[in-house]
């Protein structure tokens, strides 16, 4: 149900900004806008607006993300899917519109973005509450294969390490919702299908609601539940892949919606199966 | 899921050719090597010969430049009135070692440093802090100390006789202003230039205000402050010079002061010798420090 979400912005273009006393009893918004009678939302937007000065990136988008579902998000580069992410993770509240997270979220980004002043252990469970928690973070980095290289300085580790290690640090919050910007993005080839490989099994394993930015079709269709993709600051396309998993790259279904979503992305001839 | 296809590692006796022992290797098989002429050869670090170790090398010059110092004396290039030489300087320095005037004067000395590099550290710190973690204090802090800090503060030492007599204070005051600067200048530019990347992921593990300053500010401009440290130290024994000149009753000023009077070379050289080894031993703490502090830093230590 919507309204255990947490609203994260006061809407700056919002006629009437200040605490809406309705949102902090956690009650919905004057907007109208009704939840859904079915399971749990882990997303939930409506009319969100988001300009760069004259530049609307966002305009009047409208997500819902059902709890637990793994979504992907497609689009041309620069057609703000990195805004969105940035949005619902609560940095940029330049916004107008609703906008509905769950309180517990995490992030990964291109970048590990790992704080190379503190071991890896605790770049994991840096932010919980308490005291800094060997065993948790040891569990998180054992889930990820790293168990060893916990007592190791972040720049010792190498690319692909530093951001398994940025999976664990997101993945200890226990997030609701999991936001991945191109987590692969810098990884090589072969590292790369491992890293998807262990996102695929950790989400399985705790079922956080996932919003993954990627450029890589492929990939988008091995994992996802659903696929989204971006265009002229709204999700323009939505498309639900029904695929048993494992997947496999060569099935007609895949191909198939391969070829459908390469079209929407303006990559007319589809590239060809090895 | 597909999985890759497992990259095959080449047969055993192919790899022996690429990384066998190199005592294993025949002797004949470098030549064997056919079109390696024009490939340069990458030398092991561990194979790098190196004739002489580098604590020994390091000392060798100035070691030279206190002989040309000893033999200028010897031949009376430059005469013992105008210049004691190394062996008389020495031999002052154990004299005045031996009736404890040196020790005085190095505490009190010391104490006037101290105090001034802590007011002056504290003070240009925190106002640092200030300016650097808050908009209002930068408003408020920063145009002002930018602004101040191009008066020369060794030019201030006559209005600091004015305001605070021939004490210790002015002595103290001048240390910590000297001290103030460079600290300011460096822990902002240190606050400032954290990272933005960081800052943001460490907003998105939910970290409160103070535990973004805490374990993501202070700590990435921390190389910074260091930095300021090690720069302001050098400043605070210049300071120290230049205040023991005001009417030095007692310390290390007050001893170079005295043999100026009585054209003793050899003890106004004595004097140099402590301040020079005063300001190393800082240098050393603070680099210990640096190694402390900053273990997570892979250092480039030259080659
Ligand atoms: N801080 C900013 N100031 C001004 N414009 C911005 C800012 N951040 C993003 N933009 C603009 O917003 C648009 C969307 O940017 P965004 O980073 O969301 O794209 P993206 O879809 O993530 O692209 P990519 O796939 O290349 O990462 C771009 O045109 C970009 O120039
Ligand atoms: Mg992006």
């Amino acid at each position: 149900m919507a309204s255990s979400l947490q609203r994260i912005v006061t809407p700056v273009l919002d006629p009437e900004p200040g605490i809406d006393p309705a949102a902090e009893a956690g009650l919905e918004p004057a907007s109208g806008y009704r939840p859904p009678a079915d399971p749990r939302l882990a997303v939930s937007v409506r009319g969100l607006t988001r300009a760069f000065a004259s530049n609307t990136v966002i305009d009047r988008l409208d997500l819902d993300v059902p709890a637990g579902q793994f979504v992907v998000l497609l689009g041309a580069s620069g057609c703000g899917k990195s805004t969105l992410l940035r949005i619902l993770a609560d940095l940029d509240t330049e916004i107008g519109g609703d906008v509905r997270v769950p309180a517990r979220r995490a992030v990964a980004f291109q970048s590990p973005r790992l704080l190379p002043w503190k071991r890896v252990w605790r770049n994991v469970v840096l932010g919980l509450p308490g005291r800094p928690d060997r065993a948790r973070a040891a569990a998180a980095l054992a889930e990820v294969g790293l168990e060893a290289r916990a007592e190791a300085w972040p720049k010792t580790l190498s690319g692909g390490e530093a951001q398994r290690t940025s999976l664990a640090r997101a993945l200890v919050r226990e997030p609701e919702l999991l936001l991945l910007d191109e987590p692969f993005g810098a990884l090589d080839a072969l590292t790369r299908l491992k890293a998807q490989d262990l996102v695929w099994r950790l989400w399985r394993r705790h079922r956080p609601a996932v919003l993954l930015v990627t450029h890589d079709v492929e990939e988008a269709l091995l994992l996802a539940d659903r696929a989204l993709v971006m265009k002229d600051g709204v999700i323009a396309h939505s498309v639900d892949v029904d695929l048993s998993r494992p997947r496999d790259v060569g099935d007609p279904t895949f191909l198939a919606l391969r070829a459908d979503l390469l079209g929407r992305l303006g990559v007319d001839a589809p590239r060809s199966v090895a | 899921m597909t999985s890759p296809a497992v990259v095959q590692a080449p047969p055993a006796e192919q790899r022996a050719v690429v990384d066998g022992p190199p005592v294993a290797r025949p002797a004949a098989l470098p030549e064997a090597r056919s079109g390696v002429a024009h490939l340069v050869p990458v030398v092991p670090s561990s194979t790098r010969r190196r004739t002489v170790p580098r604590w020994v090398r390091r000392p060798i010059g100035p070691l030279l430049l206190l002989l040309l110092w000893q033999v200028a004396v010897w031949t009376g290039t430059a005469g013992t009135d105008l210049l004691a030489s190394p062996a008389t300087v020495v031999r002052t320095l154990g004299h005045l070692t031996a009736d404890g005037e040196l020790g005085g004067a190095i505490a009190v000395s010391l104490e006037r440093v101290g105090k001034g590099i802590l007011i002056g550290g504290i003070a240009g710190i925190s106002l640092a802090l200030l300016a650097g973690l808050f908009r209002t204090g930068e408003d408020l802090i920063d145009a002002s100390v930018q602004m101040l800090r191009t008066v020369p503060f060794v030019g201030l030492i006559p209005l600091f006789i004015i305001w605070f007599g021939i004490g210790e204070t002015p002595k103290v005051a001048l240390v910590a202003l000297g001290v103030a600067f460079p600290l300011y200048l460096n822990t902002y530019a240190g606050v400032r230039n954290v990272d933005a990347g960081l800052v943001e992921a460490a907003r998105t593990l939910g970290l409160s205000r103070f535990g973004l300053i805490r374990h993501v500010i202070l700590p990435g401009a921390l190389p910074n402050v260091l930095v300021g440290v090690r720069y302001s130290l050098g400043i605070a024994w210049l300071a120290l010079v230049f205040a023991e000149q005001i009417n030095a009753n007692r310390g290390i000023g007050q001893l170079m002061m005295d043999a100026q009077e009585f054209q003793r070379t050899d003890v106004i050289l004595a004097c140099l010798v402590v301040y020079a080894f005063l300001g190393l031993a800082v240098d050393a703490i603070v680099r210990l420090l640096e190694r402390g502090l900053l273990s997570w830093r892979p250092a480039f230590s030259g080659s």
